[in-house]
């Protein structure tokens, strides 16, 4: 199956699921952003997705995106370490044009997934998780009327300065993995060529930059000593 | 201006495939910065002989930076640290007095090292006879201007065509890969008339062959364009991406 054996298959897969999750970073962004202005606005997204079939497909989707993501960086990553050879360079120095992003883009990944499993601790286990174990019958001490109330829970973890800069961290790390990430992608694509690669590293750190200043402007309000 | 530095040479001995390589270093006094690298170990390697000792071994043939024969990874970088030039095209004027210079063979998995500085990049041989080629019917040849091709097409199959296969890219690349030579060689012939015919199957085999011979996954690093010694641009492994998703896709 090319998609597994042939390498540009397996970058094809590598962009693709990336792509995915930057499309889910958008609209993520965008709906944490309205908690600033709004907080009934934002829970009533909230109360919107919940445990709702639409939400539950979406998460599923969300996790085998995330899943095949890394699955395939650590395949890549350990199948580039082979061809490298076993016997290293003594001197190594990169020109000035190679991005330091390039070359740790796993390195920050497993960032990104050590701060995803507290953000999942955080927020999911105690919103959809909750909403899903009570449809389902299931015994759970979360409470159900706190379950939509994303606005509390904001307000609850973000208070403390010190998760808002553990997040803040976080977003440094993505933001870092998403400016090369995105233009790599679309090299990988074949959308790339003389007149557009300078392009689509300007898109690439656009978006990144817009993407990562949605999520970072929360925290940062908080540690700035606003409330919602 | 001529004037004579005194470097210190650190280079990989080893002595065969198999048995473990070390650094030797050499001292060498009086070196005249107009005399290109490749000279300087000559003087080192008359010197070895004289002393009834192994010469270092390294590639080399033309001498002019056309054939791609020279290689060596020198002070971290694969033909030195200037862009755009091939080791024997770089002298020792751009060294300075005192310095200490690493000298290492090119190293990847796919190009084992045969002795000392000297390794097998026939890896790349391989990849060229599983598809980097057109088939043409003999005959009389045809007229010059037959076949149009438009100025910019020339131009980037001549810039992908200036690759003279050396290894520098996978040399460099953290990932071992190979994608800067196989993409200059595909887009040299698939953006010609003459090699469109080919296209589709010329990239699968040439990747496929690429894969099988242990080259790594390219992640877009840049590393090989900013190492290659003819500035072979990325672009080019975009097209080459291009043309074998395309390929794949219409199969
Ligand atoms: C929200 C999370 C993430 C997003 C939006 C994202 C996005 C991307 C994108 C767009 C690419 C470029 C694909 C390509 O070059 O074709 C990429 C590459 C990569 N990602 Fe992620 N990623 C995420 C999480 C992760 C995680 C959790 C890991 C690892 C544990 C990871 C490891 C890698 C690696 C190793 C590459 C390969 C580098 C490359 O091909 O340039 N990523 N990612
Ligand atoms: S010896 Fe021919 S390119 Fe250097």
């Amino acid at each position: 199956m090319w998609l597994i054996d042939s390498s540009i298959g397996r970058k094809l897969i590598m962009s693709i699921t990336g792509v995915f999750l930057v499309l889910f970073l958008i609209f993520h962004g965008t709906m944490n952003f309205v908690v600033l202005f709004s907080a009934d606005a934002y829970n009533a997204i909230a109360a919107f997705l919940g445990a709702n079939w639409y939400a539950l497909v979406g998460t599923k989707m969300l996790a085998i995106g995330f899943v095949v993501h890394i699955i395939y960086a650590i395949y890549l990553s350990y199948q580039n370490k082979k061809a490298r050879g076993a016997v290293g360079y003594n001197v190594t120095s990169s020109q000035k044009s190679v991005e330091w992003t390039s070359q740790n883009m796993l390195v920050l990944g497993v960032i990104v997934v050590g701060f995803m499993v507290l953000h999942l601790i955080q927020f999911w286990s105690k919103m959809q998780w909750v909403e899903l174990s009570h449809k389902m019958g299931l015994e759970t001490s979360g409470d159900l009327a706190l379950a939509t109330d994303g606005a509390y829970w904001v307000k609850h973890y973000f208070e403390n300065p010190i998760y808002s800069i553990l997040y803040i961290v976080w977003l440094v790390a993505l933001w870092l993995h998403l400016t090369h990430g995105i233009w790599s992608a679309m090299q990988t694509l074949g959308t790339s060529s003389n007149i557009w690669l300078p392009r689509i590293k300007v898109i690439s750190n656009v978006l990144s930059t817009v993407i990562i200043l949605l999520f970072i402007s929360i925290p940062v309000y908080f540690l700035l000593g606003f409330n919602i | 201006m001529e004037k004579n530095i005194n470097v210190t040479l650190k280079i990989w001995r080893q002595a065969s495939p198999k048995v473990k390589g070390e650094f030797i270093s050499y001292k060498m006094d009086n070196v005249p910065t107009d005399s290109s690298f490749l000279e300087m170990l000559d003087v080192l390697n008359e010197r070895l002989l004289k002393e009834r000792k192994e010469p270092v071994e390294f590639d080399h043939d033309c001498r002019e930076g056309i054939c791609g024969m020279c290689s060596l990874y020198i002070n971290g970088h694969p033909h030195g640290k200037d862009g755009g030039t091939t080791t024997c095209q770089l002298h020792m004027r751009r060294f300075s007095n005192g310095e200490t210079i690493v000298i290492e063979p090119f190293r990847s998995a796919a190009f084992p090292v045969i002795k000392d500085l000297r390794v097998d990049r026939s890896a790349f041989d391989k990849i060229i006879q599983s598809g980097g080629y057109v088939s043409v019917n003999t005959g009389g040849a045809q007229d010059g201007n037959a076949i149009p091709i438009s100025k910019i097409d020339a131009d980037e199959a001549m810039d992908a065509a200036s690759c003279i296969g050396c290894g520098a890219c996978v040399a460099t690349c953290k990932n071992g890969s190979a994608m800067l030579f196989v993409a200059a060689k595909v887009s040299q012939l698939s953006l010609l008339p003459q090699g469109k015919v080919e296209r589709a199957a010329r990239a699968k085999a040439m990747v496929s062959k690429m894969d099988e011979l242990g080259f790594g996954n390219c992640t877009n690093t840049g590393s090989c364009e900013a190492e290659c010694p003819k500035s072979i641009s990325i672009s080019h492994i975009a097209r080459l991406n291009r043309e074998y998703l395309n390929a794949k896709f219409t199969d």
